[in-house]
């Protein structure tokens, strides 16, 4: 599960950022982060960044949490083909646990092999804290992956994704699509409600909703981020709610029980919005013959960016794209909406 | 350990029984248990009657609580079997989850509907075989043999999937889901479920097996000497609960159109909870199918009533809690006065 746990400083200056300019920001940040994919691929590029030319051999150190998701599943694909394409980059990947006191371990593995960097997705960024100071401290830079660490001093570059803009830009899709619409209703089929992110996804939402006082919430129930929660709450909401005009969903693995809730109970009457970028979802919105109309990123990609800044801090080189000499010391992923125009797009992304 | 107390079966009643006022003899111990239960039935109906009279008491609506309590009732049968002859089942969830996403390997494979079906059946008994050959021949604790299952079925389920959703395509299975497999405005799950309920009920009270299993919860050793083959019977058991994992496991497919390793998360705790409200002894020798059935129906209801009235999972919770207090609380009145 994307289980970021940003420190209320973080929380408050990305929600300021976004809330006060989501366009401009998102298009700032999705500059960043698709023109160094775009600029490394092809190897001809002389700025004194992250490029496809080897370099210096560096060894990546890469710890995550057992892949009990697809998501989770398509974070360490993407580490593991992006780390192949380098052919100075030695990727050392530990076995994926959710239980701290392993996941310690596993780390503490790689610093005593001395890795050169450390990219660490934990499975709880709080617990997992320590650890990540020691490895600073012992002199090997971590790039600390979505789910984040209590202090900056134990990571030199967070990058991961952005809960509170998933919900954002869902709620400016949705409000987008029903302007005009006097009295529309929403509803919200949430995820796990004891995780940060959730809560998250919510508020963004929620504010972006304010933009627009022709819509009204009107219910809102949390699933598990399993197909069968996703099912058994949809089910129940479609009973409760005989009239709406939109939807979200804050998870498309959920949403795959909540499409089929959905079609069983014979309603087409709304549009709905996922989460995540899975590929059925995109399969789904490029289909267009359900009411799976847009799903807002939570992308893997990540992954694949944390090898390359690896990669970057491991030969001392900056970012392609950027004036900087060093690497900046946090990504905050854009959320983008993925609709029928872009998602050819964004298919190579989806993950199973 | 109490004695084997069976629900009053004329001819069989070899209890004691002790003079009872005369409305109470007359509708006998089990009926006052069940009684309870419908009241408690009867006054979440009316709650959701009252709340939400539109949306609650609609015909939809009933299908659809019959069908979300079909799958974890069919999984609520067998469990009471098994708590029945004083044992429990901890890998229910666990099996239902392996069962599915194997079952859904299957599908991803062309093998269609029988296939699902029989994969689904036969890793639920499989798995079944194994608790029971550990309980009954190795002589391991219930406990602990199942709580080992639950985490290899759990992580075996994991490796199957990669974590992967699993999407069913075959429109005969799907179908089942849909409205227009329902037979006379029932779906073809709650059928199931009924079919399941039935046989379950029919094979507890009124067979051999029923009574053996009555009388190893009640005691084991007391039965053995009675020439009952407690292990056999104890490894049976077992098989059956995983037995209905399967079917379980297949009813879930139809519902949610996939297979997924997290599927059936929990059910070992609703399906125990359900068993006990429902008036089956933890500690054995005494089950009933029909007070499970309608502990599960208690808490589909439940939940049923939360969402429309769009009470946040919190609340859910915590009044979850607090009616099962309510429920068990109220059966121990009304039994302790026998």
């Amino acid at each position: 599960m994307p289980e970021p746990t940003p420190f209320a400083h973080r929380l408050t200056s990305r929600r300021g950022m976004l809330f006060g300019a989501a366009v401009s920001a998102g298009t700032l940040l999705v500059g960043c982060t698709s023109n160094e994919s775009k600029d490394e691929e092809p190897a001809a590029n002389d700025r004194p960044a992250a490029d496809d030319k080897p370099g210096k051999p560096v060894t990546i150190g890469f710890a995550g949490p057992q892949a009990d998701h697809g998501w989770l599943n398509a974070i360490n694909d993407n580490a593991k083909s992006r780390a192949k394409k380098y052919s100075d980059v030695t990727l050392e990947i530990t076995e994926g646990s959710n239980d701290t006191a392993q996941q310690i371990g596993q780390i503490e593995t790689l610093i005593n092999k001395k890795v050169d960097v450390l990219v660490v997705l934990p499975a709880d960024g709080k617990a997992l804290t320590q650890v990540g100071l020691k490895a600073m401290r012992a002199g090997i830079p971590v790039v600390n992956l979505d789910r984040i660490f209590n202090t900056p001093q134990a990571y030199r570059c967070w990058v991961g994704g952005d809960n509170y803009g998933m919900g954002l830009n869902a709620g400016h899709y949705i409000g987008e699509k029903l302007k005009g619409k006097s009295d529309a209703r929403v509803i919200e089929l949430a995820g796990l409600d004891n995780l940060e992110l959730t809560k998250q996804r919510t508020q963004g939402f929620d504010d972006a909703l304010k933009n627009y006082p022709n819509i009204k919430k009107v219910a809102r129930q949390a699933a598990e981020f399993t197909v069968e929660s996703g099912q058994a709450k949809m089910a129940q909401l479609l009973q409760a709610q005989p009239k709406f005009d939109a939807l979200w969903n804050h998870d498309d693995d959920q949403g795959v029980g909540a499409l089929r809730a959905i079609d069983q109970a014979g309603r087409d009457d709304f549009l709905m919005v996922g989460g995540a970028g899975a590929l059925a979802a995109f399969q789904a919105i490029k289909q267009d013959s359900g009411v799976l109309k847009a799903t807002v990123l939570y992308p893997p990609t990540m992954a694949a960016s944390a090898i390359d800044l690896a990669r970057a801090l491991g030969q001392g080189k900056g970012v392609g794209g950027l004036a900087e000499f060093e690497i900046p010391a946090s990504i905050t992923l854009y959320s983008a909406v993925v609709d029928k125009t872009n998602v050819d797009q964004y298919m190579s992304t989806g993950f199973k | 350990m109490t004695q084997p107390v069976s629900p009053p079966r004329d001819g069989t009643g070899k209890v004691p029984q002790v003079p009872l006022p005369a409305w109470r003899a007359a509708i006998g111990r089990a009926d006052v248990r069940t009684l309870s239960l419908l009241g408690v039935l009867a006054v979440l109906v009316l709650i959701g009657g009252i709340t939400k009279p539109d949306e609650f008491l609609d015909t939809r609506n009933l299908q659809l609580v019959l069908t979300q309590g079909s799958v974890i009732g069919v999984v609520t049968v067998g469990m009471t079997f098994v708590i029945t002859s004083g044992g429990i089942d901890l890998s229910v969830g666990a099996i239902v989850a392996l069962a599915s996403v194997w079952a859904t390997t299957v599908a991803t494979q062309d093998y269609g509907f029988l296939g699902i079906l029989f994969t689904a059946m036969i890793v639920g008994v499989g798995c079944g075989l194994v608790n029971g050959l550990l309980i009954a021949y190795g002589g391991m604790v219930p406990f602990i043999a199942t709580l080992a299952m639950l985490a290899s079925a759990r992580g075996l389920a994991l490796q199957i999937t990669d974590g992967r959703t699993q999407i069913v395509s075959v429109e005969s299975v799907l179908d089942l889901g849909e409205r227009d497999a329902y037979v006379l405005g029932v779906p073809p799950l709650v059928i199931v479920f009924a079919i399941v309920t039935v046989i379950g009920w029919l094979v507890l009270n009124r067979t051999t097996f029923g009574r053996r299993t009555v009388a190893v919860g009640g005691n084991a050793e007391a039965a053995r000497l009675a020439g009952i083959d407690v292990r056999r019977q104890r490894l049976y058991l077992y098989l059956l609960s995983g037995l209905c994992c399967g079917i379980a496991a297949f009813l879930l497919i139809i519902l949610s159109g996939s297979g997924q390793n997290t599927n059936g998360n929990l059910y070992e705790l609703d399906a125990i909870a359900a068993a006990i409200i429902g008036g089956t002894l933890l500690s054995g020798g005494r089950g009933t199918i029909t007070g499970s059935v309608l502990g599960v129906l208690i808490f589909t209801t439940i939940t049923n009533i939360f969402a429309l009235n769009n009470l946040q999972s919190d609340v859910q919770q915590i009044a979850k809690g607090a009616i099962i207090v309510a429920a068990v609380l109220v059966q121990r009145r009304t039994a302790s006065t026998t």
